[in-house]
């Protein structure tokens, strides 16, 4: 656990930034409806007068205390700059306005927040270019930001980052109805793409619960996984090209739309993932799969987690090619839902089970995936896997089943504070740590589990009325080491961004994070992109 | 006895053939009309609290219709009836079928969905009420029967608010969307449906004719709605509201 003191130079009272931050209410798009947040920033201040810096002592409630020093070598902003980035912009697309600032100061989850004082949104490429051209001659840190609903604090800024907001670029430029290779720019929301593949008969290769609002540039450049990865791949296969804008203005044309192109080394790859910090996406070329006709959904209930795991290995083999989507949730989080979220209704009301599985299978023919699917639950329900279950019947009852997986993180918020963790585990062990974690935090908080089981990946959220140290330090770094132990990831689809930027090496060499620094050296020396995240402090000179 | 419709699922985007006769039907989800489960709803309810003896689902159609009668029999009917017919039926038609079946099954109680989404038309329940001269108890909200005096108490859903109506037996229900929520097909309930009978009638055994006396001219989509325009200062608005709308 580390301990470091935060300094920033404020210039607003340290008053009214916490009577605004306790009494704000903001409103955010999330699934498919509004919803209102509130507030859960518990900030503790440590008035120290250092002549003119102030220090603040953040409390994260990620990580214990960690609190990062601004780095002196990055400039502040100064009118010279704000009259550059006016005539460059235009007055329209350069904000100072303090209401807007506060917004695109905080993360979704309400649990960083910036101080930027200046908010930019180009149009094209070029503007992005001489965004960034300008900010690396005079070392203005800055930071890409898209959906902002990243859930690792890597999409606001940390202190007085310039913040350059792409949501303006949202410019479908083609889609070739033969391929399915689909041409747009960062900043088109993803479920925008979804409604206008829908028309032309195709789907995004991914779908996640933040699709009302997250953008295609952001995805890509977390490597956004979601609910169809066990179908359709992570985004390393399924984006073609992509166009990116180096720290210096320089300008990377990838926007390749061949499905195969062996020229080179495929540096794409390198921006997929990055969280922002090698360089800032402008474009992407993805490849999307057309739309097939049969969708069923199935909620069942197994008695225990052997149950779960048989079921995924039998689904896999017996459901093979029309599997698209395998979730579970345990009882913890059902029993969440059904207590916090309106309008949901337990499938299986007769009793409450230990886990619930969710499959969906996406097939060209409605009747033969029909039958394949009942022939499959039936055959497992006779061998013992499943305890009961239903099919959907239509469109409405399959929308419901969906609305309580992804409803899961919204009935956490609702239900007090919520530690986030997302783990990458071999299947046989993914439950363990949560019987772990329950047996180290008895009667302290609740621990929940659900997740992607399709790809190994858990969901482990511990849920308590208040946040509260004496609950942090019984989860970190337990979780990060025993992940770590398994050979696991402590990150497997969110990222790293701020909360876990120094615990990279529970799943990472030294020898692999001494060359990420390098090129995150050679492509970015002054360090201006989303600094202080992604790659550990230790790494910067 | 439930009558029971397949039609384009509820949740599907409508999309008008190109030729204007009608809709897109074809690689389009198909389910069983929304207040026809309410319907099955209600009649497995009144089987369960030991007032009736079975629950037979009917549908009529082409050979599909038998996936909507085995969804049926997933929710708990004890047996099916398949009216071949390959034509698209109007409610008159239907309700003369209905009659036919209805004196071979002697059933207590006629339960269908108020209308049906695809025509919205709300006349089956009514034509086949009038031409077996049964008492009818539209739109309902609450059905509550009494075995011993052989009469339904039924809410009605009305626009001026709720009415009350007491039916004697044999009568027609049609149901509407605040009676119940249907319960969904279980495993257990979808395994034994594949052994329940699905018995077949056609048009000639039945002695109905399917001459229509209606004629689908055309189908087209509402007009689309014209995206507005942002203004930027009250003096444009003023002018528009003067020019242009002429409402000043």
């Amino acid at each position: 656990m580390e301990k470091l003191r935060a300094t920033s130079s404020l210039r607003r009272s340290l008053k009214s930034i916490l009577n605004r931050q306790l009494s704000s209410v903001s409103e955010i798009r999330y699934l498919n409806g509004k919803r209102s947040c509130q507030p859960t920033f518990n900030l503790i201040r440590d008035h120290k007068n250092l002549g003119e810096a102030n220090s603040i002592r953040y409390r994260c409630f990620s990580s214990v205390s960690t609190v990062v020093q601004r780095n002196p070598s990055f400039s502040t902003l100064n009118p010279d700059d704000i009259s550059y980035f006016k005539q460059l912009l235009g007055e329209k697309s350069v904000i100072q306005d303090e209401d807007r600032l506060e917004t695109v100061n905080t993360d979704w989850m309400h649990k960083y927040k910036g101080s930027s004082k200046l908010l930019l949104q180009p149009r094209t490429t070029e503007e992005v270019a001489q965004i960034l051209k300008y900010c690396n001659s005079r070392r203005l840190a800055v930071v890409p930001q898209g959906g902002n609903t990243g859930l690792v604090g890597g999409s606001v800024p940390v202190f007085d980052e310039v913040i350059v907001n792409l949501g303006s670029m949202n410019n479908i430029i083609s889609f070739d109805k033969v391929s399915g290779i689909l041409v747009c720019e960062a900043g088109c929301i993803l479920e925008n793409l979804i409604s206008f593949l829908d028309n032309q008969g195709f789907i995004m290769p991914l779908d996640l619960g933040a699709k009302g609002s997250c953008q295609i540039g952001g995805n890509v450049s977390t490597n956004a996984g979601g609910l169809r990865l066990v179908r359709y791949g992570s985004l390393h296969g399924n984006v073609l090209g992509l166009e990116a804008v180096l720290a210096n203005g320089d300008v990377l044309d990838m926007l390749g739309t061949l499905r195969k192109d062996n020229t080179g080394y495929d540096l794409k790859h390198l921006f997929i993932g990055s969280e922002g910090s090698l360089g800032i996406v402008t474009k992407v070329s993805i490849l999307t799969p057309p739309k097939l006709s049969s969708e069923n959904i199935a909620f069942l209930a197994c008695r225990d987690y052997s149950s779960c795991q048989k079921l995924l290995m039998e689904a896999k083999r017996k459901l093979g090619e029309v599997l698209s989507a395998f979730e579970f949730l345990d009882i913890q989080a059902m029993d969440l839902v059904l207590n916090h979220l309106d309008g949901v209704r337990n499938p299986l009301p007769a009793t409450m089970h230990n886990f619930y599985v969710l499959i969906e299978t996406t097939g060209s023919d409605e009747s033969y995936d029909r039958e394949k699917l009942e022939a499959f639950l039936l055959s497992s329900m006779e061998g013992g896997l499943i305890s009961d279950g239903v099919i959907a019947q239509d469109i409405n009852q399959a929308s419901s089943f969906w609305r309580i997986r992804e409803g899961v993180p919204e009935a956490l918020m609702k239900a007090g504070a919520v530690y986030k963790y997302d783990l990458s585990l071999p299947v046989e062990k993914l439950y363990d740590l949560v019987n772990d974690m329950r047996t180290r935090l008895g009667d302290l908080a609740r621990v929940i589990g659900y997740g992607h089981l399709g790809d190994g990946n858990l969901h482990l959220n511990v849920s308590a009325a208040q946040y509260d140290d004496k609950i942090l330090e019984q989860i970190e770094p337990y979780v990060y080491e025993w992940t770590s132990k398994h050979r696991g990831s402590i990150s497997a689809e969110h990222g790293l961004g701020l909360m876990k930027a120094n615990k990279i090496y529970y799943s990472k060499s030294p020898e692999t994070v001494k060359t990420m620094g390098s090129i995150k050296k050679l492509l970015d020396p002054n360090g201006i992109l989303n600094p202080y995240k992604v790659l550990p402090h230790s790494l910067n000179s | 006895m439930v009558a029971v419709k397949r039609v384009v699922d509820y949740a599907v985007k409508i999309r008008v053939k190109p030729d204007k006769s009608g809709v897109e039907t074809q690689n389009v989800k198909m389910s069983m009309n929304p207040f026809c489960e309410i319907a099955l709803e209600e009649a497995l309810k009144i089987k369960e609290s030991g007032l009736a003896k079975e629950v037979v689902a009917v549908s009529m159609g082409p050979s599909n219709c038998v996936d909507t009668l085995r969804t049926g029999l997933a929710m708990g009917a004890d047996r099916a009836i398949h009216v071949e017919a390959s034509r698209d039926l109007v409610p008159l038609t239907v309700a003369k079928l209905l009659k036919k079946l209805v004196e071979i099954e002697n059933p207590g109680l006629l339960i269908l969905g108020k209308q049906a989404i695809d025509d919205d038309c709300n006349q089956t329940g009514q034509m086949i009420a009038g031409l077996l001269g049964w008492p009818q108890g539209t739109f309902a909200s609450k059905v509550v029967l009494d075995k011993e005096k052989q009469v339904a108490t039924v809410d009605r859903e009305v626009d001026g608010g709720l009415e009350t109506l007491c039916l004697d037996l044999p009568a027609v229900i049609t149901t509407d969307l605040r009676l119940n929520q249907p319960r969904y097909a279980t495993l257990p309930n979808i395994m034994k449906a594949k052994s329940k009978p699905i018995k077949k009638f056609t048009l000639e055994e039945l002695n109905v004719e399917i001459k229509s006396d209606l004629e689908v001219v055309q189908v087209t989509e509402p007009p689309k709605r014209k995206a507005g325009v942002i203004l930027s200062s009250v003096d444009e608005l003023i002018d528009k509201l003067k020019n242009e709308a002429h409402v000043i």
